[in-house]
């Protein structure tokens, strides 16, 4: 019958589909692997790691779960930015294995974990400084924390001279992260003097990608995010330095590593369920992020921890397998 | 046909030449097809219903009235204001910029097609409009963001936009809109008798004078089914507005300006996953109401209007 | 030559300028869209030309844009395309062969049913992707954000485009045969089975690709039920996480650094030439195969 030649063609798709499905087992090498040495050659790693939570952490989970499935390919990581409340509520549903975070678990969502019978722990595995950024044309070289808590903190201020009467009358265009962000809870709490206590009038994201090309892109624009977010994109965006009292500090990594730029800086977290921990891929994926977290962070252009603080986590990372 | 033969009638499904029985397997078959066609029925069930449930939910804590007449979208923040008007007036605001854009353009092809063109010419030229027609969404997105806005809106017209700007996202809309309008207005066009148009033309009229006011007005209704149905996929549109118009709520008619559209809203918020039953779940399921009814209501008034034009020459 | 004024008068120059301007005004509007429609394809391919390689279409994303490429995004697709098929193509031929052959239109659930699949047609494809989170990630169905989620979403979404093709296709079956199996002996469903659904298989045929080329294009809908945002693995079975071209495209584009931005044009240039090769085999199978009665 005529169309019997039709249905090659479904065939040979469901055919090619078959091939490749078999095909795409065996990972995809990008020929590059950032140093460090994930420590299964012996054994080969399978499964599957669910990553949610922060978005200031996400380039750090992005570029370990990249070279860690490079020489694991069994082994499938998902890594997703629903910010660090959200992340949370997936964790204690059990949803995730690793909960990103760039604040430390609340009261609250203990609370949660614990009635789903989730035990973690908390793992620093970076440090992080929030940078005030502004459009290039916008020429701030420095704000005080009173400055900053006046322009964000209320609807009050319209226009930049409002705060300060050295800088221009343009109408303020402010980008930050949304209500599920960790940098917002920090942010607002340091800053504010109130967590989750902010104006309402700015555009909230928690891709920290789309505050950087809203700043970017207005000429009036001005937003906080994540270091690792203006190292990224320097050539576009111009760093305000911050004021808490004894002078202006613009954030670097070594200024934020010290704590000297203050009050912006923070450590960055992942929570891993003991649960998941049980599972070997899951422990070796940990055990590679304390031991490679110098080259991880550089990949990601995230500020590392400082050797006492990755002997920490090292340590934690086994008590908790252990348990 | 046989002459002087009665005719003789019987139902589907009995055989002429041999003992008639239903046969069971038939009635089966008819109901495993049944089945199947109540699948479309049950995804308007479903969709209804996962609207309605926290829908109706999240109005148990947020007052209609709020809703319906708040001028303020802040629902995910600490003190949160639950005002839908300036989600509206951003899909209002960028649908209307599609229209247009959309409306002129499709017409126009539209007359040309069907009253100007050679047979060549349409044969080449209606494959175009189609593949305008299936271009991705999110390809329409990425040539706003990252071409309409910095190179045609700013460099070449010098106009001050922010980087996420409502005229951008409606223009392009409406681009991609363009051969909805104009291939359902080129089939009423179309459908109009010839006997009308050679009359006219027997009369005296010019092509100009034909195509205005003889077929025009004769494919009017399915016209204006084309131009609603082209309202409704605008308020729909999410990928265009998402990309290129921004995600701040904000009520204003100044189309230079970021917007948060309906659709923008939806999709934003979904990407975040809220758990559910939280309050700011709810909101994705509301404010998808409010959508799911306003294309509803467009699209029934377009269904009104194509019937009336069928009737018309049938 | 008569003295008196033609019958017919024949046109006054202001008519005839009036007319022409007319004929390029409206020609200029056909040649505004199909402009339009050239500058997105010069564009695109401006910036997405240099980033093809047979790296890209192997490499998995990566934080680092030199290295990014779209193979799990590609096979996402893939998988998509593969599983929305296997799930339209019964339900929607079955459906339009019962209503088109067996319902009874004067039966009000019949024209429910019809009334039902043109509003459906209509509905914004967010809203699925809304019903699918509703329905099959979370319970009753429970699939959690894989990949057959992802396609039973989109299959719902394109089913009405299914339909109504197949309805077209089985319907310019003339009469003619079916009454001349039925006067043969054959019941109705070995008629329908044997001479109407092969006669009409062109024409199905045509309407599954374009349902699938729509599909294909579809975002939204995957934002909501879950495309994860980092995948760098090719799905390894029907309930496996997933990520699909246009949500790679979607998040390539919310980068700021440009290099992404060049990456999401190349990854748009190569869902543009699957759009393609799928529609000109929707066009060559209705050309072959279009039987005229």
């Amino acid at each position: 019958m005529r169309y019997t030649k039709l249905l090659a063609l479904p065939c040979c798709a469901a055919l090619a589909l078959g091939a490749a499905a078999c095909g795409g087992e065996d990972a995809s090498d990008t020929g590059s692997s950032s140093g460090g040495n994930a420590g299964s050659g012996d054994q080969k790693l399978s499964g599957t790691i669910k990553i949610d939570g922060s978005s200031t952490v996400f380039p750090l989970a992005q570029a370990a779960a990249e070279t860690f499935q490079q020489q694991n390919p069994g082994v499938k990581i998902t890594v997703g930015e629903s910010g660090t409340g959200g992340g949370f509520e997936k964790f204690c549903n059990g949803e995730t294995d690793i909960s990103d975070a760039s604040r430390p678990i609340e009261d609250d969502e203990k609370g949660a974990c614990s009635e789903k019978q989730v035990t973690f722990d908390e793992i620093q595995v970076a440090n992080d400084g929030i940078a005030v950024v502004s459009n290039p044309n916008l020429n701030i070289d420095c704000l005080t924390t009173d400055q900053l808590k006046q322009l964000w903190a209320t609807n009050e201020a319209k226009t930049y001279n409002q705060v300060d009467p050295k800088l221009p009358n343009a109408k303020v265009s402010l980008f930050g992260p949304g209500t599920d962000s960790g940098t917002f809870d920090f942010f607002t709490g340091e800053i504010n003097g109130e967590e989750g206590k902010t104006r309402k009038d700015y555009q909230p994201s928690e891709d920290d990608n789309v505050l950087v090309q809203g700043v970017a892109g207005d000429k009036n624009g001005l937003g906080y995010f994540g270091f690792s977010y203006y190292e990224q994109n320097q050539d576009k965006l111009n760093l305000i330095a911050v004021n808490n009292g004894s002078g202006c500090v613009k954030p670097s990594s070594a200024d934020i590593q010290s704590g000297k730029y203050k009050p912006l800086s923070r450590p960055l977290f992942m929570y891993p369920s003991s649960a998941a921990l049980k599972r070997p891929e899951v422990k070796a994926f940990m055990d590679y992020i304390v031991a490679n977290y110098k080259e991880i962070s550089e990949a990601a252009q995230i500020v590392p921890m400082t050797d006492a603080q990755a002997a920490k986590s090292k340590a934690a990372v086994a008590k908790l397998a252990g348990t | 046909m046989a002459a002087g033969s009665t005719t003789v009638t019987r139902a589907p499904g009995a055989s002429a030449l041999g003992a008639s029985r239903r046969r069971v397997g038939e009635d089966v078959i008819k109901g495993l097809l049944f089945l199947a066609a109540l699948i479309s029925i049950l995804t308007t069930l479903g969709i209804v219903l996962s609207l309605l449930r926290e829908t109706l939910s999240f109005f148990g804590d947020v007052p209609v009235g709020d809703f319906l007449f708040g001028t303020e979208w802040s629902p995910l923040f600490a003190d949160p204001s639950f005002g839908v008007l300036p989600l509206i007036s951003g899909t209002l605001l960028a649908t209307g910029i599609a229209m247009v854009v959309a409306v002129p353009l499709g017409l126009g092809a539209a007359v040309y097609l069907a009253e100007y063109a050679t047979p060549r010419v349409r044969k080449t030229l209606k494959p175009i409009l189609e593949l305008l027609a299936g271009i991705p969404t999110i390809v329409f997105g990425y040539f706003a963001l990252t071409f309409f806005t910095p190179t045609v809106l700013r460099d070449l017209l010098g106009l001050e936009v922010q980087i996420f700007n409502a005229l951008s996202a409606g223009v392009i809309m409406g681009f991609m809109i363009v051969p909805t309008i104009a291939s359902l207005s080129e089939d009423a066009m179309s459908a109009v008798p010839s006997a009308l148009r050679e009359g006219a033309y027997g009369m005296g009229a010019t092509k100009l004078q034909v195509a205005t006011r003889i077929v025009f007005p004769a494919a009017l209704s399915g016209i204006v089914a084309a131009i609603v149905l082209g309202i409704s996929r605008a308020i729909g549109e999410t990928m265009i507005v998402l990309v290129a118009a921004g995600q701040v709520p904000n009520l204003t008619a100044d189309p230079r300006q970021s917007v948060e559209t309906m659709t923008t809203f939806i999709a934003a918020s979904a990407k975040g996953d809220l758990s559910t039953g939280s309050i700011g779940y709810q909101t994705i399921f509301a404010v998808g109401m409010a959508l799911f009814l306003m294309t509803l209501v467009m699209n029934a008034i377009s269904i009104r209007f194509v019937r009336r034009y069928r009737q018309v020459y049938e | 030559m008569s003295a008196q004024a033609p019958v017919i008068p024949s046109a006054s120059r202001g008519d005839r300028v009036r007319g022409t301007a007319f004929r390029w005004a409206l020609l200029s509007t056909l040649v505004l869209s199909c402009l339009m429609l050239g500058v997105l394809v010069w564009d695109v391919a401006r910036d997405g030309v240099p980033k093809l390689s047979a790296d890209f279409l192997t490499s998995p994303p990566s934080a680092l844009p030199r290295l990014a490429g779209i193979e799990p995004a590609l096979m996402g697709t893939i998988w998509l395309m593969a599983l929305c098929a296997l799930f339209i193509i019964p339900v929607g031929v079955a459906t339009a062969i019962y209503l088109e052959e067996y319902a009874d239109n004067t039966r009000w659930w019949n024209r429910l049913i019809e009334v039902n699949i043109q509003n459906l047609a209509a509905v914004p494809s967010i809203v699925y992707g809304i019903l699918g989170l509703a329905f099959i990630v979370r319970p009753p169905l429970q699939l959690g954000r894989v990949v057959l989620a992802g396609a039973l979403t989109l299959g719902l979404l394109v089913l009405p485009v299914v339909i109504i093709a197949a309805r077209e296709a089985i319907r310019a079956v003339p009469p003619s045969i079916r009454e001349g199996s039925l006067a043969l002996g054959a019941t109705q469903w070995q008629t329908i089975r044997r001479q109407v659904l092969p006669a009409a298989v062109p024409g199905i045929a045509t309407g599954v690709i374009l349902a699938l080329s729509r599909a294909i294009g579809e975002t939204a809908p995957l934002i909501v039920v879950g495309a994860a945002t980092f995948v760098a693995f090719n799905p390894s079975g029907v309930t496996s996480p997933f990520t699909a071209l246009p949500i790679q495209i979607f998040n390539w584009i919310s980068q700021p650094q440009t290099e992404f931005k060049l990456k999401a044009a190349a990854a748009i240039l190569v869902l543009l030439a699957i759009l393609l090769a799928m529609n000109s085999a929707a066009i060559y199978l209705r050309n072959r195969f279009e039987k005229k009665w």
